[in-house]
């Protein structure tokens, strides 16, 4: 792979993805050999907007790797508050890092910033655009349960405003794969989603309700719908709860569906669910060590 | 020719006509060329003047400006089957037609108003040319219907 910047799923071809898969199952089997691999190395860390899950997991891999962090801390309590633009913050921050990693709330923001450093730059969410990061971590999961190529996957929630869901959708387009979008027609995906993935030639279902599609599906990829996308709390109750699972849901599964959720869930989920063979979606978050600490290896690879 | 002859507006020395504008598209024409009489160029401007092949067209002279091909290249989204005479010493010296771009920056607005490019960012919108809109390049939006209604000025 020979990427300066992650920026998008859409950037990262078969044999990019599975390098940096078959890296992390390296990691995973004998995370040893890769500590103090990139000893020295700083990770600069810029959230314009919290989410502390995807910050101590890119923290924990670049320690993992004999890396450290240097965190630009909370917007309030930085120039940015201040007035300072996104393209002066990023220029300030590459000299005082090997390598960046950007959370913004606007969309494009990491394709823009990237034009303006030379470090490697990982879009680590760009308001409703693209998380590849999760993206990489959710095809390292379905690999290891359930394979890539023959996949039958079914994607469920809200599908319109879901980063995870449209960078996962094209990635999946790079394998043999069957994608079945179930959700409510006012959170079907929307149509840029969708003219990339005629364009690409995948093989594209869409349906409103579950049930008859769930026997056929090898992974469920289960997303949040969110109470601030309906007018009002019965509207939301009554839609939401048409796409909740529970383990009497999951009887009429193949036993060895493998059901995954990005995290965090609410009530989409019930937890009953967390004890049956299907549940891997803590699975899936823990991942996400190994596979940053794959991708930073890669895209850090010249500086050993 | 009868539709030009009717046309009161006198032929210019040299410059640059755009004819078989779509009708009504005129002043957005002038918009994404960023003409707006400002820097003292004679600008005429026909609407809705009759047309053998289109019905009615719109049609625009600016004087003493010859328009590059890429600068009228953007025009094809607007109006796809426009004419470009470039004009010396009252002859016709070129004739065009416009190309559809592969991308135009700095001529569109993103509708996204959560967009980077919306913001105040250095940075210029940029959209890539789809056969049957625009998309941008930062947010992936499509804009199918109307694009002129997205013409920044
Ligand atoms: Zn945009």
């Amino acid at each position: 792979m020979r990427h300066d910047h992650v920026i998008s799923a859409k950037q990262l071809t078969r044999g990019d993805i599975e390098s940096v898969l078959d890296r992390a199952s390296d990691i995973a089997a004998d995370p040893g050999t890769y500590a103090g691999r990139h000893q020295g190395t700083l990770l600069g860390l810029l959230f314009f907007e919290p989410s502390t899950r995807t910050k101590m997991s890119f923290s924990a891999a670049i320690k993992r790797l004999g890396g450290d962090v240097v965190d630009m801390g909370p917007v309030d309590a930085s120039s940015v508050k201040k007035g300072e633009s996104l393209a002066d913050t990023v220029r300030v921050i590459e000299g005082y890092a090997d390598a960046l990693v950007l959370r913004h709330p606007s969309e494009g923001s990491a394709k823009m910033a990237a034009e303006y450093v030379d470090v490697p730059l990982i879009n680590a969410g760009d308001g409703a655009g693209q998380h590849p990061t999760q993206t990489l971590l959710d095809l390292y999961t379905i690999r290891e349960n359930a394979g890539l190529d023959g996949l039958r996957i079914g994607i469920m929630g809200d599908l319109k405003y879901g980063r995870t869901v449209h960078s996962l959708a094209h990635a999946l387009t790079n394998f043999e794969t069957t994608q079945h979008f179930v959700s409510p027609e006012t959170l079907a995906l929307p149509r840029n989603v969708r003219y990339d993935l005629h364009e690409e030639g995948a093989s594209v279902k869409e349906h409103t309700d579950l049930e008859h599609i769930l026997p056929d599906l090898d992974v469920l990829y289960v997303t949040r719908i969110q109470r601030e996308r309906f007018p009002d709390e019965s509207e939301y109750r009554a839609v939401a709860g048409q796409y909740q699972i529970d383990a009497e849901t999951l009887e009429a599964a193949a036993d060895d569906l493998v059901v995954m959720h990005p995290l965090p869930r609410v009530d989409e989920i019930a937890s009953d669910v967390d004890e049956t063979e299907h549940a891997r979606y803590f699975e899936q978050a823990h991942n996400g060590v190994p596979v940053r600490m794959a991708l930073l290896d890669h895209l850090l690879e010249g500086d050993r | 020719m009868t539709a030009d002859r009717e046309l009161r507006v006198s032929k210019i020395s040299s410059g640059t006509v755009i004819d078989h504008i779509t009708s009504g598209q005129a002043l957005n024409v002038l918009a994404i060329l960023g003409i707006d009489g400002t820097d003292g160029e004679v600008v005429s401007i026909g609407m809705n003047v009759p047309s053998d092949r289109l019905g009615t067209k719109d049609i625009v002279k600016v004087e003493g400006r010859e328009l590059s091909q890429s600068e009228l290249d953007v025009l094809s989204l607007i109006a796809p089957v426009a004419t470009i005479n470039i004009i010396r010493d009252y002859d016709v010296v070129e004739k065009h037609r416009v190309d559809r771009p592969t991308e135009v920056t700095g001529v569109l607005q993103c509708p996204n108003h959560n967009c980077i490019t919306t913001e105040d960012e250095p940075v210029d919108s940029h959209f890539e040319v789809l056969d049957d809109g625009v998309r941008c390049v930062y947010c992936d939006t499509i804009i199918r219907e109307d694009l002129a209604a997205h013409i920044l000025v």
